[in-house]
């Protein structure tokens, strides 16, 4: 392709203008948390820990936290295994009705969050199951159930279309070949759609708003206290909460793309040697 | 790549597998126990819901509490009320409105890193776009109110270039901004997944045969990535479609859009049965918006 330094120069800090737009947010809440003045503004005031110190100390964050990390292992456990099965079906089978199937696998996330909550709200107070953490859950793993399918799926497309075959010929029973060919080569993706399922339900907050009832979760906290004044704990709180989540999709790609490589490379060399 | 000839084979063998004849009900067994519980959760918590929600806006309310019922009363209340067809025109404005500008503003973008990024680079900016999608939208609209505040960052900023302040906050700019912050990561991975695809053959070819810059990313790279690129702008429409985050905390609630009315009506007296009116009619629009979008990017090109 023909080149023109000026061109791609001017592209290169278009690209460059649109992530920080994108970081402008993420950055300025790591600033502003630092910073001692109320209100938020330049020039910086003093650097100081008062926001944490807030955070610390307040018992009803502490529980929000609870409640977030119960929240966040159990979805990303629960929503891991049902991810599994729906691409390892996806994989695996043919069969009458796979498009629907998969479109009820694959659409939540396209679900606006107001509808989701609403109708959550409306089924789950139905059942007795609404406004405590488990509805929270439950919702919960709808939405994030799709994410983990997504990667594992694309996980097992990189599988080799005859080695699950060739255990069962080789006499494995097709449990056996789940466990001992299926498994350690999902495993990467595995790992990476629990962390992805647990970030996005450390963040979600619309669903989580409208079932969790008393259990309020950190993002739902977060939107409370933003109906009520400029408080700058928030940029604290967002600060740990981008922390945590920005550590759990960084460690969710580290595992997709080194792990990644290796594992298959070492089992597609077992299965050579055998 | 494996040639299909092998999935082929693969099958074949499957069928032919001394097993399989001999472990039907344990084979059963096996697909049922796997591809079930996914099927089971999402019907229980996932269809029911949805269905649920359309079964009440034909139910009534008495003293706060939910009555099964067959009435249109709610869908009348809804639809003969002004400010829902407001919040429905400025909505539906404002979803496509956004989706275009946003897909705008993000294509430059993606053609860069698509076109002109190499190896690491391209993965890195990849795991940059990947990375805010996981990040609290609300902490990040929270942010965007201290920067546009009114003495905030950004009029800071012009005051000391000497340059006249700018109302962003509580107005229709903050809450785009708001949009392009939920949008703007997404709408460029989704276009960029697709650039990275195109055929760099056909863009070598279109080259050499004398088409100009622009006239090759018109003619050969857009109609090669039509799919990503609408995909990408659909995403944007129900996403921005849905949100109370940006119109409220940006936009500072001056004007309601449905999701807005959604929260209104739910929080004032239990009217979820009228909330359920919006809800649905969301629902069918995004429904109708999404099958002509698909329909649009996945037609035969003239």
């Amino acid at each position: 392709m023909n080149e023109n330094r000026w061109i791609n120069l001017t592209l290169y800090c278009y690209a460059f203008g649109i992530f920080v737009f994108i970081f402008t947010p993420i950055a300025a809440s790591f600033v502003f948390s630092f910073n001692a003045d109320r209100f938020p503004t330049l020039p910086l005031g003093d650097f100081s820990f008062q926001w944490y110190r807030d955070i610390i100390s307040d018992a009803d964050i502490w529980l929000a936290f609870g409640n977030s990390a119960k929240v966040g292992f159990t979805v990303a456990v629960v929503s891991t295994v049902l991810g599994f099965c729906a691409a390892y079906t996806d994989h695996r089978y043919r069969f009458f009705g796979k498009s629907v199937y998969l479109t009820l696998a694959l659409l939540p996330p396209t679900i606006p969050v107001v509808i989701m909550g609403l109708a959550m709200l409306a089924f789950l107070s139905r059942v007795s199951l609404s406004g405590n953490i488990q509805a929270v859950m439950i919702s919960h793993i709808v939405m994030c159930a799709p994410f983990a399918m997504a990667v594992i799926r694309m996980r097992l497309a990189l599988m080799p279309a005859d080695m699950e075959a060739a255990a069962w010929n080789l006499g494995a029973s097709q449990w056996r070949a789940l466990w001992h060919v299926i498994l350690p080569f999902s495993l990467p993706s595995i790992g990476a759609a629990l962390f992805v399922t647990m970030a996005v339900s450390f963040d979600e907050y619309a669903v989580a708003w409208f079932v969790s009832g008393l259990d309020p979760t950190v993002p739902v906290s977060i939107l409370t206290t933003l109906q009520g004044r400029v408080s700058p704990t928030i940029n604290a709180i967002g600060s740990i909460v981008f922390t945590v989540t920005i550590m759990l999709v960084v460690l969710a790609q580290i595992l997709l793309l080194r792990h990644g490589k290796n594992k298959t490379r070492k089992i597609l060399a077992t299965a050579k040697g055998e | 790549m494996r040639s299909p000839g092998a999935a082929a084979d693969v099958r074949k063998l499957r069928r032919k597998s001394p097993r399989a004849g001999h472990f039907v009900p344990k084979q059963r067994l096996y697909a049922f126990s796997l591809s079930l519980p996914p099927l089971v959760w999402q019907l229980l918590f996932l269809v029911f819901p949805v269905v649920f929600l359309l079964v009440i806006t034909f139910w009534s309310v008495e003293f706060f509490r939910l009555k099964p019922d067959f009435t249109f009363a709610n869908w009348a209340f809804i639809y003969t009320r002004g400010y829902f067809y407001d919040a429905y025109a400025l909505t539906f404005g404002m979803a496509i409105f956004t989706a275009i500008v946003i897909s705008a503003i993000a294509f430059p973008c993606a053609y860069a890193i698509a076109f002109k990024f190499r190896g690491s680079a391209r993965q890195f900016a990849l795991l940059l776009l990947i990375i805010p999608f996981f990040t609290s939208y609300l902490v990040r609209v929270y942010a965007w109110q201290v920067v546009l505040a009114d003495s905030g960052v950004v009029n800071m900023l012009l005051k000391w270039l000497s340059l006249p302040p700018v109302a962003m906050l509580n107005t229709l700019g903050g809450t785009l901004i708001g949009y392009a912050t939920l949008c703007l990561p997404l709408v460029t991975l989704l276009q960029l997944l697709s650039l990275i695809y195109v055929d760099r053959n056909l863009v070598e070819a279109s080259h050499n045969l004398g088409c100009g810059r622009l006239g090759t990313i018109w003619h050969v790279i857009i109609p090669s990535a039509r799919i990503g690129i609408m995909i990408a702008a659909l995403f944007c429409f129900i996403l921005t479609f849905g949100d109370f985050v940006s119109p409220l905390y940006l936009g500072g609630g001056l004007r309601t859009v449905l999701s807005t009315v959604i929260i209104d009506t739910v929080k004032s007296g239990q009217q979820w049965p009228q909330a359920a009116v919006v809800a649905v009619t969301m629902v069918i629009t995004l429904l109708a918006v999404a099958l002509a979008a698909i329909w649009f990017a996945y037609r035969r090109p003239k």
